[in-house]
């Protein structure tokens, strides 16, 4: 044996099992309840932008990596842009026409993600950079909630014209006007339990952003669960503030991250222009982060007080 | 009972199957042994013995220099061959003392101490054991007497026998604890004797369950001594995560464990305590698990320490075909062999052997930030902000983020599923910090 070339490498010297693709594969997974959802209620038109989407992020990516050289098959394996386009989609309305579906989903890519160099350097959540390009550029196509002739205005939005609230069953099961992924609670949900179980998402994450919410709105005597469960905050608090990339790894850092990112949706909500509330939020907190993780370091272990 | 654990850790998988219903393997005599002058921390012991002499086994080679330095004694009997500048473990290489064999084992080169624990003295206990060579056989190789000696004025309350052995794969002190708990609750017995300390526990793993019980039965009667389950995480072997576990104490940051009033010491390294000072007899064998899917016959083996890791292998049957890899150590913190031309240590655990298959570490991904590394750190560090400041040489950054506190258990690495190299970063990181440290401290 002695001519035989052993392999030297680092320790350790076995992996986990999880991968970049798996932990993508998984988040895909969990948003396939809302999907039904989607199709359910807003039928073929929806499905036709969840795939536009999904299409545009991947073609964008696929470009971006082919133009920086690299293996596209491997960089693309990731999976990475598929949930962007899903998640781009989910923040649209049903009556968002397929080429401006698309364009959310270059820009998404192009200026929240390849920029910044491409996965895990980006700071801003992409489907939300799409989605936020959009609503800046037409204004007027991301609020038209005329769908298939009836108003499908999202509960915020009907509150703000006719202080109407949305009846809780409503909100919670799905039934009711807004963005694809909007609709559906329960349904959002349930794909949240899944990536919690699977260890993908954290829910300090989660509960710090929504939790706020619901507080916030207590101390402002707000109705707290029309606050949860309407413009998309559960969507925002289980996929979104949840993503990995454009949230601070500390522990410390995450909790401020998600309640800082609570507050500034009930601050947009109740003080500024109501439904971008979840949008801006998590944009607004995205640019906090570098911040975040370097100046609020963990306290270790053995470490007894800070100096 | 409720198992003990500490924070965070990772579940690793076992792999045990394959050595763990096998009794312990005596091996026959090696041709030639080959002993270090130094393992571990310690300075280089200076030979006293020269080429051709006869020595007996347990007989002084070489004299322990300094506080922390250890004697080498001959493991088996025979002929003083030279002492060769040779490859040692882990791709370093130094002196050490060559010897052939020859003739009968022969009585143990030291006086037993005494026969009454109780009645031993510990200034006494703690010089037997560096005579004795003893240093921690879990991997470590600190030197016992060091632990055992704390700065005037500490109190050791607690000495912890630690049985965890969670690194996967291996099984040499779960075989240890099955077939030896009197010599380790003996072992232990002194430990205390010499520490001063009122209690003593056993840390086991609590689904090793032949394990714990006969270490109960062999502590029955003895109020001051109990077993204590742990639940299986990774890594709770470490000292520091196996006395917060125990006895929710934290050794303060950069501290040790004396700190908290504790002596950590693995379950061999206490049936060596126990040899050196009830029977005199010197560390000049231990047990070492020879496993993984490139060897034929996995077992757990007691070799004479010095023994070249080739022969050890062909005692478990030899290299299959597929051998890819060699693991000095366990699969977590081990450390990979360019060859199987090495003397096993008295720190030796185990050698892996993995296949071609198993060898290749799997693809990188960029990282997702996606905070792993950082919930599942048992010393809550930030592994990714870590090794990014080590790739970086950002000193600085490195120390404010306490680099040196990482215990290099490797849960990091293990678990990130863009399969980044933290740890290999980290430790390149706390060696150019310590080495900047070093250049200031001598410009000052
Ligand atoms: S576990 Fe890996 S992918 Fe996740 S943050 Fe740490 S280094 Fe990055
Ligand atoms: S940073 Fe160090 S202590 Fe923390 S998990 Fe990685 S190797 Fe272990």
């Amino acid at each position: 044996m002695e001519d035989k070339k052993l392999l030297i490498t680092p320790a350790p010297h076995i992996r986990s099992g999880d991968t970049v693709p798996g932990v993508m594969e998984g988040v895909i997974f969990a948003l396939v309840p809302a999907m039904f959802a989607a199709a359910y209620f807003f039928g073929f038109a929806a499905l036709q932008i969840i795939l536009t989407c999904i299409l545009a992020c991947v073609v964008t990516e696929a470009l971006w990596v082919y133009a920086r050289k690299k293996d596209v098959r491997a960089y693309l394996g990731d999976g990475s842009a598929v949930v962007t386009g899903i998640l781009l989609a989910f923040t649209l309305p049903p009556t968002t026409p397929l080429w401006t579906a698309a364009l959310g989903g270059i820009i998404g890519i192009s200026l929240g993600k390849h920029i910044f160099g491409g996965l895990g350097y980006n700071v801003f959540n992409p489907a939300l950079v799409g989605r936020a390009f959009l609503t800046v550029s037409f204004p007027s196509l991301m609020t038209n909630w005329v769908f298939d002739g009836v108003t499908v205005a999202t509960p915020l939005e009907h509150y703000a014209a006719t202080e109407y609230i949305t009846s809780y069953w409503d909100l919670f099961v799905g039934s009711i006007g807004g963005c694809l992924g909007e609709t559906s609670a329960i349904l959002i949900l349930l794909g949240g339990a899944y990536l919690l179980y699977r260890g993908i998402i954290d829910w300090r994450l989660a509960l710090g952003y929504a939790g706020t919410v619901v507080i916030f709105a207590l101390l402002l005597g707000r109705d707290p669960i029309f606050h949860l469960f309407s413009g998309g905050l559960i969507l925002g608090a289980i996929f979104m503030i949840t993503d990995p990339v454009t949230s601070p790894i500390g522990r410390k850092a995450r909790w401020v991250y998600a309640i800082g990112a609570g507050l500034l949706v009930m601050v947009i909500r109740i003080w500024g222009a109501a439904p971008g509330g979840v949008l801006y939020s998590i944009l607004l907190m995205n640019a906090t982060v570098p911040l975040l993780d370097r100046y609020l370091p963990d306290r270790i272990f053995g470490e007894v007080s800070k100096k | 009972m409720a198992l003990k654990t500490f924070k965070r850790g990772t579940v690793a998988p076992e792999r045990k199957e394959a050595t763990r219903n096998q009794a312990i393997q005596k091996s026959s005599v090696p041709e030639k042994v080959y002993l270090p002058l130094a393992e571990g921390p310690g300075e280089p012991a200076k030979p006293v013995v020269k080429k051709g002499d006869e020595v007996k086994a347990g007989q002084l080679l070489a004299e322990a220099q300094g506080n922390w330095g250890l004697p080498v004694r001959a493991s088996i009997s025979g002929t003083v061959e030279g002492i060769v500048e040779r490859a040692l473990v882990s791709g370093q290489s130094g002196k050490a003392i060559v010897i052939a064999a020859a003739g009968e084992e022969s009585s143990p080169a030291l006086e037993p101490l005494g026969e009454k624990i109780e009645d031993l003295d510990p200034a006494a206990i703690i010089t037997r054991v560096q005579e004795a060579g003893i240093l921690g056989m879990g991997g470590a190789a600190f030197p016992a007497h060091i632990k055992l000696a704390p700065p005037e004025g500490v109190t050791i309350d607690t000495v912890i026998i630690n049985g965890a052995e969670c690194e996967p794969y291996l099984t040499c002190d779960e075989k240890i604890m099955e077939e030896k708990p009197e010599e380790i609750v003996k072992g232990l017995q002194i430990l205390m004797q010499a520490t001063g300390a009122k209690e003593g526990i056993i840390g086991v793993k609590g689904h090793k369950k032949k394990a714990l019980e006969g270490l109960e039965k062999a502590a029955e009667g003895l109020p001051a001594i109990r077993t204590c389950a742990l639940a299986d995480k990774y890594p709770q072997g470490a000292e520091k995560m196996l006395i917060d576990a125990i006895l929710r104490r934290r050794v303060p940051k950069g501290g040790l464990p004396f700190q908290v009033g504790v002596v950590v010491n693995n379950v061999q390294t206490a049936v060596a305590v126990k040899e050196a000072v009830l029977d005199g007899q010197s560390l000049l064998k231990r047990v070492v698990t020879v496993t993984g899917s490139g060897v034929n016959e996995p077992k757990d083996i007691e070799v004479y320490v010095g023994t070249l890791a080739a022969e050890v292998v062909e005692m478990a049957g030899g290299l299959k075909e597929e051998a890819g890899k060699v693991v000095h150590g366990g699969p977590l913190m081990g450390i990979s062999q360019h060859n199987l031309d090495f003397p096993l240590g008295k720190s030796t655990a185990g050698l892996l052997i993995l296949s071609e298959e198993e060898a290749h570490l799997p693809r990188e991904w960029e990282c997702i930030r996606c905070a792993r590394c950082v919930d599942n750190c048992p010393m809550f560090l930030n592994p990714i902000s870590l090794a990014n400041f080590s790739q970086f040489d950002r000193l600085e950054d490195m120390e404010r983020f306490s680099i040196m506190e990482c215990i290099e258990c490797g849960t990091c690495s293990y678990i990130c599923p863009a399969k980044k190299p933290l740890v290999q970063r980290i430790i390149l990181g706390k060696g150019a910090l310590r080495a900047a440290q070093r250049k200031n401290a001598g410009r000052d």
